[in-house]
Parts: C-alpha cells; sequence; structure tokens
C-alpha cells in the first residue's frame, strides 16, 4: 500500500456560476410546486416533467461528449449540480441512475448506433435506467448470478429472475448481468455478459415490492424467454466481470453517499434557533464537522478522477464513511432534539422527516455494496488480501 | 493546493527524521542523547524556524510547507519541540520579533490559560509543552506577544499522556526579553495551534495505519496470518477510513490558512479538523491497539509513541467538544438556510 492520498482539490470559479444557476433554477421549480423540499419521500420522487427540465438545462449526462447530447463540462460541475439537487430533495430518481451509472457503461461499451439512438434522450431527461444485478439467491454476490441469456438467431433469449431493482416499474431500460456461460474451475466469475435490456417489452414482468418506508420502488423482474438483440450486448461476452467494477469509483465517491438524510441536520438546526444550549451546539457541530470532511474527501476523490489518478480505496473509503453517518444521522439529530421546545415552529416537519429519515437509514448501507463488502475491498486495497 | 515545494520541504524533513529520528532507536534509546544531533540537523536545514521571514532570522517557507512538515514529524512521531518551535516562531513574527536560535514553545497552548502582561513583566500560570527542553517561550497575551528566556520562569515538572514534558510554567514577574503587539486577532493563534495538532495527529495516524497493515501480515493466530481474518479486516478497513478523514481534514485546514480564506471558512476548516482528527486518533488508537494485542501494551513497543501522542494532542488549542460547541454555535446563529452555503463554499 502506497499511502492513502486527498489533493486538495477546490472547486474551480465556474463551478460556482454553475451553483447559482442551479440554486436559481431549483427556487423557480419549488415555487413552481414542483416539489416540497422539506418533504423528502412524500412526492413523487420519478418526475417525468422535472426531468425533462433538468435535461433542457443540459445537466444531465453533462460530462459525455456533445455528439452524445452532453456538454463536455467536468466531473467538479456534475459534482456540483449533483449535491445541489440531493440537498433541495429534488425529484430526481428518473435520471439519477442513467447520469452516474448507465450512461458511462453505454458511452464505454454500447456499439455507435446505440449510442446515438439512447444516450441523446438520457441528456434530455427522457429516460428512466435500472441496473439489473441482484437475483433471489445474489445480492452482494454479484457473481452468482443464474438468470440466462441463451444464443438464439440474431440475439439471446433471457430467463430468470433479477431483484431488488429500484426503478424497474418506470424504467424504460435496464443494464443487467446475465449468465452466458457457466463459471470456470479457474475463474467464478467468468461466463456474465452485461446487456442493455428495454423494458416494458413481451417476456419481462415487473413485480412492485414494498419497501418499509411505504414506498415501492424496488421490484422483482421476471425473465421469460425475452429477446435481447446482438447490438445491445455491452462489451465482451462472458467478460462482464473485468466491466463491472470500472465506473465504480465515480458511483461510491458521490455526494448522494452521505447526503441522503442531510435533511434532519438542517431541520434540527432551525429547531434549536440561534441561541442552542451547549449540548445541542456540542452535538451539532460535530456532525458539521464530520459532514465537512466527508465532502472535503469526496470533492477529493473526484477532482483526482478527473486528473485521471484512481483513487479506489479512497473512493470506496467515501462510501464507507458516508453511508454509516447518513444512517446514523437520523438517530443522533433524533437524540440532540430530544430537549427542543414543544412549541417549535418546525416540529411537525422535523418530526415527520426524523420518521422518514430512521426508517430509510437501514437500506444506506445495503445498496450499492454493502459495508462488509466495500471493507473487503479497503482490506484488498491495503494489501490485506 | 499542495504545490510541489511542500513535497520538497516535507521529504527534507522526512530524511532527516528517518536518519536521526527512527521511532525504534529513539524508543530502546536509554537517554536523550538522540535529541541534540537531531535538532542541529532540522535547525541547519531551516525547518525549526520555517514560519519566520528572512529578515527575522528563518528561512521563509510559506504556511504549506510548513503544514508539510509538521505533517511528516506526525509520521514519525518526533519527540522534540519542532511544532512547538514553529509556532513560536511564526507568533513572535506577527509582533516583528525576530526569532533567537534554540528551542522554543508557546504559551497559551489550553485554552483557559490567561497571561498578563504589564510593561514588560508577565504574570500567570500555563502548561507549555516541552518547556524544560526549550531556551525561550513565546508567549501571547492579550495582544500582545512577550519573549521571555525559559530560565526566568519557573518550570515545573508535568508530563503529557505520552510522557513527554509538559510542564506547568509559572511566570511571576518574568521579564520580557522582547514585547510587541501582534497583527492578528488572538483567535487566529488557537486557530494556528488546533491545525498544527490536526496535521501533527493525522501524520501519526498514516504510520499507524501502515504498521497495523503490516503487522496483521506477519502475526500468524490460529494458523493464519491474522490479517486474513475477516474481522480483522473489517477492523482495518474503519481504522483506515479515520486515517483518511484525519488526512483530508487536517490537509484542508491546512490548506485554506495557507491560501488565506475568509475568517469564517478558516473557523469552519481548523475547527472541522480539530475535532475530526481527535475522534479519529480515539477511534483508531483502540483499533491499532486491538491489532497489536498485549505487544502494542507494553513500553518497548513503538505503537504508544504514535498512539498516547495523538491522544494527548487532542487537549492542545481547544479540546473537540469545545470547537464543536463554538461550530455549533456559529451555525446555529446563521441559521439553518445559510447551513448548507457554508458547507458548499468549501
Amino acid at each position: 500500500m502506497s499511502g492513502l492520498q486527498f489533493d486538495q482539490i477546490r472547486l474551480p470559479p465556474e463551478c460556482e456560476t454553475l451553483r447559482a444557476e442551479v440554486r436559481a433554477f431549483l427556487a423557480e421549480e419549488i415555487a413552481a410546486g414542483a416539489f416540497d423540499p422539506h418533504r423528502p419521500g412524500h412526492g413523487d420522487s420519478h418526475n417525468r416533467a422535472f426531468s425533462k427540465r433538468v435535461g433542457a438545462k443540459g445537466w444531465i449526462g453533462m460530462t459525455w461528449p456533445k455528439k452524445y447530447g452532453g456538454r463536455d463540462r467536468s466531473f467538479l460541475e456534475r459534482y456540483v449540480v449533483t449535491e445541489e439537487f440531493r440537498v433541495a430533495n429534488a425529484p430526481v430518481r428518473l435520471h439519477f441512475v442513467a447520469d452516474r451509472q448507465s450512461g458511462p457503461i453505454l458511452l464505454k461499451y454500447a456499439p455507435e448506433h446505440v449510442k446515438m439512438d439512447i444516450l441523446p434522450r438520457i441528456c434530455r431527461g427522457e429516460l428512466c435506467f435500472a441496473i439489473g444485478m441482484s437475483e433471489p439467491n445474489s445480492g452482494s454476490d454479484l457473481f452468482a448470478a443464474k438468470t440466462r441469456a441463451t444464443r438464439t438467431d440474431g440475439g439471446f433469449l433471457i430467463n430468470g429472475t433479477k431483484i431488488w431493482t429500484s426503478s424497474a416499474h418506470i424504467a424504460d431500460y435496464m443494464i443487467a448481468l446475465f449468465r452466458t456461460s457457466p463459471p470456470t474451475k479457474e475463474n467464478r466469475r467468468h461466463g456474465l455478459t452485461q446487456f442493455l435490456v428495454k423494458m416494458k417489452q413481451p417476456g419481462i414482468k415487473v413485480n412492485p415490492i414494498g419497501q418499509i418506508t411505504g414506498q415501492f420502488e424496488f421490484n422483482e423482474v421476471v425473465f421469460t424467454d425475452h429477446f435481447i438483440p446482438d447490438d445491445h450486448m455491452l462489451g465482451e461476452i462472458d467478460g462482464a466481470w473485468k466491466q463491472a467494477t470500472s465506473e465504480l469509483a465515480y458511483e461510491r465517491s458521490g455526494p448522494e453517499r452521505f447526503l441522503e438524510t442531510y435533511y434532519v441536520l438542517t431541520e434540527l438546526v432551525r429547531a434549536v434557533g440561534a441561541k442552542p444550549d451547549s449540548r445541542s451546539a456540542e452535538g451539532i457541530g460535530r456532525l458539521v464537522a464530520q459532514l465537512h470532511t466527508m465532502r472535503r474527501m469526496s470533492v477529493s476523490v473526484a477532482g483526482m478522477l478527473q486528473a485521471g489518478k484512481e483513487p479506489v480505496v479512497e473512493a470506496a473509503i467515501v462510501k464507507d464513511i458516508g453511508t454509516v453517518w447518513e444512517q446514523q444521522l437520523p438517530h443522533r439529530v433524533r437524540d440532540l432534539a430530544a430537549f427542543v421546545e414543544e412549541d417549535v415552529g418546525n416540529r411537525e416537519t422535523l418530526e415527520s422527516q426524523l420518521s422518514f429519515a430512521i426508517k430509510t437509514a437501514p437500506k444506506l448501507t445495503i445498496q450499492g455494496g454493502t459495508t462488509e463488502v466495500l471493507r473487503g475491498i479497503i482490506a484488498r486495497g491495503l494489501g490485506l488480501r | 493546493m499542495a504545490g510541489d515545494s511542500d513535497h520538497i520541504v516535507a521529504d527534507t524533513a522526512a530524511r532527516i527524521f528517518a536518519d536521526l529520528a527512527d521511532p525504534q532507536t529513539i524508543n530502546r534509546a536509554n537517554d536523550s542523547g538522540w535529541k541534540a544531533p537531531l535538532w542541529r540537523a532540522l535547525e541547519e536545514a531551516g525547518l525549526t524556524l520555517a514560519w519566520v521571514p528572512e529578515d527575522l532570522g528563518g528561512s521563509g517557507a510559506s504556511l504549506g510547507e510548513g503544514f508539510a512538515i509538521i505533517g511528516a514529524a506526525g509520521r514519525y512521531a518526533v519527540s522534540v519541540p519542532l511544532a512547538e518551535t514553529m509556532l513560536a516562531g511564526w507568533l513572535l513574527a506577527r509582533a516583528g520579533i525576530s526569532s533567537p536560535a534554540g528551542a522554543m514553545s508557546i504559551a497559551p497552548a489550553r485554552l483557559h490559560e490567561r497571561i498578563r502582561i504589564e510593561g514588560s513583566r508577565l504574570r500567570g500560570q500555563a502548561v507549555v509543552p516541552f518547556a524544560p527542553e526549550t531556551q525561550h517561550i513565546a508567549v501571547l497575551a492579550d495582544t500582545q506577544v512577550a519573549l521571555v528566556a525559559t530560565k526566568s520562569c519557573r518550570v515545573g515538572k508535568g508530563r503529557n499522556l505520552a510522557g513527554e514534558s509538559a510542564p506547568v510554567v509559572d511566570f511571576p514577574e518574568a521579564e520580557a526579553l522582547q514585547v510587541g503587539a501582534i497583527s492578528i486577532s488572538p483567535e487566529q493563534f488557537l486557530l494556528m495551534g488546533a491545525a498544527v495538532r490536526a496535521m501533527q495527529t493525522a501524520g501519526a495516524l498514516q504510520t499507524i495505519l501502515s504498521m497495523s497493515v503490516a503487522y496483521a501480515n506477519e502475526r500468524i493466530a490460529f494458523e493464519r496470518k491474522i490479517g486474513k481474518f475477516q474481522a480483522v479486516q473489517q477492523n482495518l478497513a474503519r481504522l483506515a477510513g479515520e486515517a483518511a478523514a484525519a488526512l483530508a481534514a487536517a490537509g484542508s485546514a491546512a490548506d485554506a490558512l495557507a491560501a488565506h480564506a475568509s475568517n469564517e471558512a478558516i473557523f469552519l476548516e481548523v475547527a472541522s479538523a480539530k475535532i475530526r482528527c481527535a475522534e479519529a486518533a480515539a477511534e483508531a488508537s483502540a483499533i491499532a491497539h486491538q491489532v497489536f494485542g498485549a505487544i502494542g501494551f507494553t513500553q518497548e513497543h513503538i505503537l504508544h509513541r504514535f498512539t498516547l501522542r495523538m491522544l494527548g494532542w487532542r487537549d492542545d488549542f481547544g479540546n473537540e467538544s469545545w470547537w464543536a460547541a463554538e461550530l455549533g454555535h456559529r451555525v446555529a446563529r446563521r441559521g439553518a438556510d445559510e447551513f448548507w452555503p457554508l458547507v458548499a463554499s468549501r
């Protein structure tokens, strides 16, 4: 291990100009009633009209080349857009997965005509993507996936079940891992291939699954002889294991990895008022210090990635620390709010937010790679395995 | 941003530490004979007065370069008043006072200590790190700085958590050699001191992490290297997270000071670094000691040179609870709607 590195990256001036534009846009949207920033989880988190307006601003796929509808902007600029939307509790679920994950995979592995067809539509905010990784008997252990893609004329037939698939009930496309060959003795990761799946087609059945928050965001997706054409295969056949990890540093280290429950901290600051007692002040101060530190780590990773470095361990650390923090945050805020005056104006908002955040919290260290798996990755980076 | 010159200066410092302050050698030494050659080398390289402009007797390094030296000193658990001398030189320079040769320390290093000055006479007492090993002390008294000879004060016998001298120094009627009005607010001294301790802590944590990983890859128990056990791996991953947070927070605070960011920004950065590094010190030392087991609890092993030092630094220049309360009050005064803009401004 060569030592941890966090370059001191500061957001350049163009980011601050952009931030002002984003805040102005969000203020207009809030004023127009597009969403309520104080009620996360209450509005429609998939909002097609809103996503189209975001796309019109050029803020989806903004780092991609212009010929695919992107804006050739930097990852630091994308960082600013992501964090401002997240902090405002804006309804980004429709386009966020495509923006963060699916688009970059297509950029790298899809045939040119598929890129020309799909990427501009993502940028316009028209397409929702899902990620088909987990299966009933393979969650964190991706390479245990069993859903089969069998050769047929001009393509593949898909049979099997994906599960915990967020947004599948809305999604226009899914990027999924299917088994094209059995694993080999030498390499148990061999035999999986990445595919672009067009949803809402014959042979695909989406069954919503209720979550403990009361929402229906994830699903079971059952494939029965669903046909996928050859040109929707992404990258090397049987070689998905080489691809699945390529974009992970971006996926792991963004501001969405510590801001998911951020709203309860803002609301606590509102509730304690301008002159909090020292217990509240100290508690808030620690949370602010932790938040600031994580953001500095996260910005640093974004800047290092932009500069062509590969801070793989640092990125995994951001997600580990970030998700554990955002998971504990509602409990710590609840603790600090225990002595807030009964009659503060925002008590009802704070309580309803806490109730939602406490119910959201358990998933934060599971989705996109569990804490245990992440720490295994960190341990490998440290040279322990 | 950390420039190339920061790395060059830090490399020079690290080379001297590796040659003359190897923690293993020092830990085994029966006397403090290693201190004089080390100090001589540090002075000759211009590191002790890095933060003093050339016209006041120093080497005129930038703030960034100085913090790089301090980080390196943390990585080697250097137990001489290097950080204290650098800080003293910086403080004296704020009042246009030249730095004398030799080791210095500073007062007050603790939050509630007050030293008064009347004419050129000082009154009050303070815990002064390394006082018996210094020739001079730079004392901040309200808005003035005094340079006093250590021998003109009454120096007690106290030690810090790591066993380094940190006695209460009495300044009854001590005569200052020089006095000058400072060009900064007293709070800026506290901020510099806190940033220095945070940087030392971040340095110590980098070594603790690499030592712990190396040991887990060597030590065999139950017929396996202990680093192969998932429970140990999970703990070491957490230790890496704490070391990373400390490094990022301290580096960011040093960068904010070096770039002369706004007062508000510097307060957020330095307070966060002091709080987060102190939290990391507690978490990480528990994990590291757990990895090393009984051997790490011995005098003979060098682990304590890192862990105890950083645990002790938590108490200098405001502990994490005090900084957290101050930061929390400031955030509350700004109000909820101005909270995110503050965080996003850095």
